[in-house]
């Protein structure tokens, strides 16, 4: 898992099925709302694709496409979208999460707000929900060891 | 809903939940949960909560699958009691 295998049906298999993974999660994302499925399944789906990038590959070559640093980021990044999607109808005079007075601010009327307020949320959950499952993913499979791991370089070594 | 498939689904769940219990080899625990997850999934869509069934599929078969073997991959394959 952590180290390279050499098999060619696995990898050209994973290299198939990594973007539809990802554009299908996307897919999954943006019709949330009128269909099953929303930010937390896409979320998952995307960080299952990143699990299946590391597992057919290593672990360096799911850490280059998606750097650590970068999960950190996106962890943030996600509940800031959400917070901030119910923060700012508060100045508008509604309550948290009041979709339709984003409509001072976009354009389209109160019922194209509230559309928005939904597709932001689920943008905040779908970026929280995949960072937190490769960081859950990477801490399981290096057994939290990620110091001495991100001090090497990024191909495919690990000592146990 | 059809009744007979319904209960068909779920003593395929109680065999694979059963089972993933009992197997020495965690490996195949692990892959006897993925399957009992699944049956779940089928159990969910075809009582008609297909967002329930969506995300056991996302979650249960599809992402804590791969957290299991990785928290395999740093112990023994076999277990002791």
């Amino acid at each position: 898992m952590v180290r390279d295998v050499e098999d060619v049906i696995i990898k050209t298999i994973a290299r198939i099925m990594v973007p539809i993974m990802q554009v299908y999660s996307l897919y999954v994302y943006v019709h949330g709302h009128i269909s099953p499925g929303g930010g937390f399944q896409g979320g998952c789906i995307m960080a299952a694709s990143f699990i299946l990038l590391a597992v057919a590959f290593n672990l360096g070559e799911a850490k280059r496409r998606l750097k650590e640093k970068a999960i950190a980021v996106f962890c943030s990044l996600g509940v800031f979208i959400y917070a901030w999607t119910g923060v700012v109808p508060l100045f508008f005079g509604g309550n948290f999460l009041d979709y339709s007075k984003w409509s001072h601010i976009l354009p389209g009327g109160e019922v194209m707000a509230r559309y928005y307020g939904m597709a932001f949320i689920e943008l905040g959950v779908q970026i929280a929900v995949m960072a937190v499952m490769v960081s859950i993913f990477l801490d399981l499979v290096t057994a939290g060891r990620h110091e001495e791991v991100l001090g090497k370089d990024d191909d495919g070594f690990y000592s146990r | 809903m059809i009744q007979e498939l319904n209960f068909i689904i779920l003593l395929f769940a109680v065999i694979t939940a059963f089972s993933a219990l009992k197997v020495k080899d965690l490996l195949s625990s692990i892959v006897l949960l993925s399957a009992f997850s699944f049956f779940m999934c089928l159990i969910w869509t075809e009582m008609g909560a297909v967002d329930v069934a969506f995300t056991e599929a996302a979650v249960g078969a599809g992402v804590s699958t791969a957290f299991f073997m990785a928290a395999l991959y740093n112990t023994t394959r076999r277990t002791k009691d």
